[in-house]
């Protein structure tokens, strides 16, 4: 009796623990894997580089780093096999003053890139979804 | 109504002309994501057709302002009806509305003995206060954006109100509305509910020899985004039925939204008004195009 309910404890803890492995990825998987996200950071970067609302932010930022971290943190964000261990969202925006109009910005080149990679709406909301409440870290003004 | 039309043409020249534009004080910040600011519903508020949402009208940030004229109409089998206005959204917190709107009933007119193409007209003057929420960052919660709002209407008919059995031809409508963006899923839904004595929105006056009193009516639209550009959805909208002269029926449209930019948007629909006065079926083409910024 004792062996048979230990058994169901170790079964349901197998399985709890199991789970962040089965976590869904159809989004990863869907924006084009580890592949896919590259390439559009990469041509989102270029668009905010060129952004008058935003281009400032990033006088003193060693870019490919920034884009790395950015792949790594939209990866795991899409479910994909990536950690991110950098700082949370709010520490690294810390003293940017970002507002809304920031943030929309940056969503704005972020959908325009999508597009470019020809990544359908219905997938680009599905991530933008997940980002969305970082707004209330990120936009502090 | 020349007015309108003028204040229409001012704020198209400028936000066309990127000259114009540049000269705009950086507290219009334009920094909405786009489609987020809605259209302009029949009564001036930010929503969709029929229905008041939640959101705040115009592109203004909570650190900006926004603001917009609009020209709405709506051509049914037996009547007309016309509505122009300009609404701010003040700071993503506060929306101030006005529409005027013209109801003509062409042939009804005659029949009824008022003349062909006797025109009802009401001044509507809407505000709308954001109380919480935010319908599109939220996405982590189901906690939806909530509005309260008023819209206080003056029509210009009392006689004939009166006539039809219409107890007043001022009244003022109040509403709670929710919005939520289900952005994963490419959806945008609201719910309103609206205290009101309005007969056909107070095209025929307010409260009546059927029913005098305020009653709790309900809106609520779909909207699903095709693309940043193109919304299509679904509004229903019930009304009191507040007149024995005639029932009163519920007013529901099908609709297409499209965003050209920030600066302007069309949107055309299929609407049902129900049956208004002594004509049933009145269901015909919206068309209402808003510019702003």
């Amino acid at each position: 009796m004792m062996k048979k309910a230990t058994m169901t404890v170790l079964a349901a803890a197998c399985l709890f623990f199991a789970a962040p492995a089965l976590a869904d990825d159809s989004l990863y998987r869907d924006l084009g894997g580890l592949d896919g996200i590259k390439k559009f950071v990469d041509v989102e970067m270029a668009y905010h580089l060129e952004n008058p609302r935003i281009m400032h932010q990033f006088d003193e930022t060693n870019i490919d780093r920034l884009k790395e971290q950015l792949v790594i943190f939209f990866c795991q964000t899409a479910g994909g096999p990536c950690k991110y261990t950098n700082h949370d969202m709010k520490v690294v925006h810390q003293g940017m003053h970002l507002t809304n109009v920031d943030f929309n910005a940056l969503v704005e080149d972020m959908q325009k890139a999508m597009d470019d990679q020809a990544i359908p709406f219905s997938v680009q909301n599905r991530l933008l979804a997940r980002l969305a409440p970082y707004q209330h870290q990120v936009v502090t003004k | 109504m020349r007015l309108v039309l003028l204040g229409l043409a001012v704020v198209a020249g400028a936000v066309s002309s990127p000259a114009m534009a540049g000269e705009l004080p950086d507290i219009f910040d334009s920094g909405k994501l786009l489609a987020t600011s809605g259209v302009s519903q029949l009564e001036g508020a930010g929503g969709g057709g029929l229905a008041s949402w939640a959101l705040i009208t115009g592109y203004g940030t909570r650190n900006g302002v926004g603001a917009n004229v609009h020209y709405t109409g709506v051509a049914l089998p037996d009547y007309r009806l016309d509505s122009m206005g300009a609404a701010v959204g003040l700071f993503d917190r506060v929306e101030l509305s006005y529409a005027w709107q013209g109801f003509d009933t062409q042939g009804v007119g005659a029949a009824l003995g008022l003349g062909k193409g006797y025109t009802f007209h009401q001044n509507i003057f809407g505000a709308k206060l954001k109380l919480i929420g935010n319908a599109v960052y939220d996405q982590d919660t189901w906690l939806p954006q909530l509005s309260i709002g008023l819209q206080h209407k003056e029509n210009d008919r009392g006689a004939i109100i009166a006539a039809v059995g219409g107890k007043g031809a001022v009244g003022t409508d109040f509403y709670l509305a929710a919005s939520k963006l289900f952005l994963a899923q490419s959806l945008l839904v609201n719910a309103t509910v609206r205290e009101t004595r309005a007969n056909q929105l107070g095209i025929l006056g307010f409260g009546g020899d059927r029913h005098g009193d305020y009653s709790t009516q309900f809106e609520g639209s779909a909207a699903y985004l095709i693309s940043r550009n193109f919304a299509v959805g679904a509004e229903l909208r019930t009304k009191p039925s507040n007149l024995k002269i005639a029932h009163e029926g519920d007013a529901w449209d099908l609709f297409a939204a499209w965003f050209v930019n920030k600066n302007l948007s069309v949107t055309l629909a299929y609407a049902d008004m129900g049956n208004i006065v002594i004509r049933n079926n009145q269901h015909g083409a919206y068309l209402s195009v808003q510019t702003g910024l």
